[in-house]
């Protein structure tokens, strides 16, 4: 049977800082409730093709999009396409864990609230469910009206991801959720990433590549702004077609 | 921080001179602080002692004839003209800072943040000629008659809008010290937006929120200690203005209750009459109302460096 | 959707504001200045720069000796102020680095150089003006410097700050003592900085009045004696303007022009060169 696709990427080209030629003729298909990882070295364009799926982009002056990424039938990257409902459909978790200086419990109704919910108890509702999801509640079901930043990083950063899907996003990207955690944290989103699946599409970019094999179906290698290699992560990893991918994989350079 | 005690236990001669001397020159500074207050105090003694501190700071009474002096008068012009110019220039400074750090394209930013700047650069003196000459006629012609004849008539409120609007008075003395520290809040604002970190913004935005929800729900929330420090030097800095306010509020020794009244303030007071001032007792009065003048500024600016400290530590960049 | 629609409204609605807000900032600039210049050209004659005050009614006065009264308590604040200021902030950079009484004074500082002027006037009244008997020029400018010292103070420590201790370590390594060091190697670093912070500090001080209505006061006459009362630019902006004859008004208004260019000149290319020194 073949796998649904959430997004397809059609020949994407980004220029930033007027003419920077940042991806070149990026195409690849991202496969519905499925972690695809972008690996590749430093500078090499998998943070800004994580950035052109939800528009992040346009944000900053002097960008420019080539080509298509497909969501639902449309292209997300015309003009008119509608940023603030398209970012509450597709999420995002960065680096750093970024709370919001306001309490765990409001810093997830913050989503929903956007979105219009205004019942007390659909409220709470959600904020226990999100909690949940992110395999956070019982550490915090005591202490919801408590400031964010008394959390630890770790747990920050799955309240981060918990408050993304609160808003129940299609697709979630993480942006290297873990460089900066612990190992005893990193284990725990890790984990998180396999289980939400279930849930929603994943992308997630990351330097680290045992990381990438152990939690993602599909991997995609990128060099320079370009795509080298785009296949399951199992066939990346133990046989790579192009010879930059073996090189890079058994860390030869990067 | 590198200690330096390595250095100077060398105990080259000449270098403890020059420390010495260095140390003695950054001294100065306490010894002003010292000396003024010393100065005030030893100054306003034959007043305060003659009037009781408590009851010359509440005396409403200001009587060069009868020599009878009370500093009410002036505190409560004082600070009617600096909690209403406040109220004017916050909004206009967070506005202003928002629309540089979020809104202006990238070539305006540095242009209208000096621009901003520049108002802070005019003497005050200009502003309380431009005050006199300019603002107060058109006060008194066109904005008060409007006021009058509008929120005038709303029952309760329309005793703030009584008398003749003559344009030197309250209103127009607390628009020009509006004008005067929307810089000083303005720029204070707009570095502590630029301390909320970029990814934070982002993750709002991620979120699906709009440009005016990031900065309503994230870089307000985020920067509202620096806010807040930059509102209190404001207001120190409102406290003491002197020029600005001595040509159009009139010296008026009486507890105004319309914005349409002419007032004094500390400052106003000192101007124009410590050079006239021909009694000792007036005099050590005068010196009296200068020193609950720098005991109120000093006090308040204290209070807004402690803020924007704890907000530096609190965020840092 | 409809939600969504209402939530970008009133973020159009609050962007509007601000916007709005920037142009009532800028236009109170260009109210004021455009006030100051139109007013101040049309009365700007040669004669206001050399000609003294006469009684009014009589045609061809001037302000020569304001001019040159400003002149000399600048310049003497200036020669009083700066060098306590750069010294003092030498110490708090460099031999008082990190020590709590640094932070004190730094602190302090900070919280004199936005004290009322008005009350520093009083205090110098007080101890120059009462026991000489008279108002004299020295008392207007002691009382400027005054104002100076915490302002050039604090950009000197900002500025020597900046400069990079591996620099001083380098003139360590050579054997150098510090003062040496200091001198001729964090002063040079830190130059343009310093004389940036200077040049900003005349630009306010020039611009003060109250502190000047009780210590120099004013002066009808040409004097060069600073035992004297000696008039300045904004002393006499203020007894003109607040007088009652149209000739005062106008040349206070050119007077005002004078000043308010000269200030916004040194304080416009005081930030041009920090910019252009400290560009990263």
């Amino acid at each position: 049977m073949k796998p649904a696709i959430e997004l397809e990427v059609k020949n994407l080209d980004f220029f930033y800082n007027g003419n920077v030629h940042a991806l070149k003729g990026i195409s690849l298909p991202i496969q519905k409730y499925a972690v695809t990882a972008l690996i590749g070295p430093s500078g090499c364009g998998k943070t800004t093709l994580l950035r052109c799926f939800n528009r992040m982009h346009d944000l900053y002056p002097n960008h420019r999009y080539g080509g298509e990424i497909i969501f639902e039938g449309r292209n997300i990257l015309a003009d008119k396409v509608d940023l603030i409902n398209l970012r509450s459909r597709i999420g995002m978790v960065f680096q750093k864990p970024t709370p919001f200086p306001m309490s765990i419990a409001e810093n997830i109704a913050y989503g929903l609230r956007l979105k219009g919910i205004r019942s007390k108890s659909e409220l709470v509702d959600r904020i226990e469910r999100a909690l949940k999801h992110a395999a956070l509640w019982d550490e915090v079901r005591d202490k919801l009206n408590a400031s964010a930043y008394e959390l630890s990083g770790g747990q920050q950063q799955r309240l981060v991801i918990a408050r993304a899907l609160a808003v129940e996003p299609d697709i979630l990207l993480f942006d290297e959720p873990t460089s900066a955690l612990d190992p005893i944290s990193t284990a725990k989103i890790e984990e998180l990433v396999v289980t939400l699946k279930k849930y929603v599409t994943i992308i997630i970019v990351t330097h680290n590549m045992q990381q990438a094999a152990r939690v993602s179906d599909m991997t995609g290698f990128m060099y320079m702004g370009e795509l080298i290699e785009y296949d399951t992560t199992e066939k990346i990893f133990t046989a790579p077609e192009k010879k930059q991918t073996d090189d890079y994989i058994t860390g030869r350079f990067g | 921080m590198r200690s330096l005690l390595p250095i100077l236990t060398k105990k080259n001669p000449l270098d403890l001179l020059f420390s010495a001397i260095t140390a003695l020159a950054s001294m100065t500074v306490i010894v002003f602080i010292i000396g003024i207050l010393w100065v005030l105090a030893t100054r306003s003694w034959p007043a305060l002692q003659k009037f009781g501190i408590f009851d010359f700071v509440t005396s409403l009474s200001w009587d060069p004839v009868k020599e009878n002096f009370g500093a009410a008068t002036s505190i409560f012009g004082t600070v009617v003209t600096t909690v209403l110019s406040l109220v004017l220039a916050i909004p206009l400074a967070i506005g202003i800072a928002i629309f540089i750090t979020e809104i202006a394209p990238n070539f305006l930013k540095g242009p209208v943040g000096i621009a901003i700047e520049l108002l802070a650069a005019i003497p005050s003196i200009i502003y309380g000629m431009w005050g006199l000459f300019t603002l107060a006629p058109l006060m008194s012609k066109y904005v008060e008659p409007a006021l009058q004849s509008t929120l005038g008539k709303v029952p309760v409120i329309e005793v703030l809008f009584r008398g003749t609007p003559l344009g030197i008075d309250i209103l127009t003395a607390s628009v020009i010290l509006s004008i005067m520290i929307i810089p000083f809040t303005a720029s204070i604002a707009r570095d502590s937006f630029n301390l909320t970190p970029a990814v934070v913004k982002e993750s709002a935005y991620a979120l699906g929120a709009t440009q005016w929800e990031v900065v309503k729900d994230v870089v307000v929330p985020y920067s509202k200690l620096g806010v807040f420090g930059g509102i209190v030097l404001s207001l120190g800095r409102a406290l003491g203005e002197t020029m600005a306010v001595a040509f159009v509020l009139g010296n008026n020794h009486k507890i105004a209750t319309s914005l349409f009244d002419a007032a004094s303030t500390i400052t106003v007071t000192l101007a124009n009459e410590f050079t006239e001032a021909d009694k000792d007792i007036y005099l050590s009065s005068l010196f009296g109302l200068a020193l609950v003048l720098f005991a109120m500024s000093f006090a308040t600016l204290a209070i807004s460096k402690v803020i924007l400290m704890r907000a530096e530590k609190k965020y840092p960049r | 959707m409809n939600i969504e629609r209402k939530r970008k409204i009133s973020g159009l609605m609050a962007l509007t504001f601000s916007t709005l807000a920037a142009l009532i900032g800028l236009f109170w600039l260009v109210f004021i200045l455009g006030d100051v210049v139109m007013n101040g050209i049309g009365a700007l004659k040669l004669s206001l720069f050399f000609n003294d005050p006469v009684p009014p009614g009589v045609e061809g006065g001037g302000l020569r000796n304001a001019f040159v009264g400003q002149f000399l308590i600048t310049l003497l604040a200036t020669v009083i102020g700066v060098p306590i200021g750069v010294l003092g902030g030498t110490y708090l950079a460099e031999y008082g680095r990190g020590r709590t009484l640094s932070r004190i004074i730094s602190m302090l500082s900070d919280i004199m150089v936005s004290v009322p002027s008005i009350v520093i006037g009083t205090f110098v009244y007080a101890i120059l003006v009462k026991p000489v008997g008279h108002f004299n020029g020295w008392a207007g400018a002691v009382a400027l410097a005054i104002i100076m010292v915490p302002v050039v103070l604090r950009t000197t420590e900002n500025m020597l700050s900046l400069v990079p201790w591996t620099v001083r370590e380098a003139a360590f390594a050579l054997g150098a003592p510090y003062y040496k060091v200091i001198i001729q190697v964090v002063y040079r670093g830190a130059a343009t900085g310093i004389l940036t912070g200077i040049l900003l500090s005349i630009a306010r001080v020039t611009g003060e009045t109250a502190p000047l209505l009780f210590t120099s006061f004013n002066n009808a006459y040409f004097t060069v004696n600073m035992k004297e009362p000696i008039s300045s630019l904004t002393v006499s902006i203020f007894q003109y303007a607040m007088g009652p004859y149209d000739i005062w008004h106008a040349q206070a208004w050119a007077a005002a022009f004078v000043i308010t260019m000269f200030i916004l000149v040194l304080t416009i290319s005081g930030r041009l060169l920090l910019r252009w020194r400290y560009k990263q």
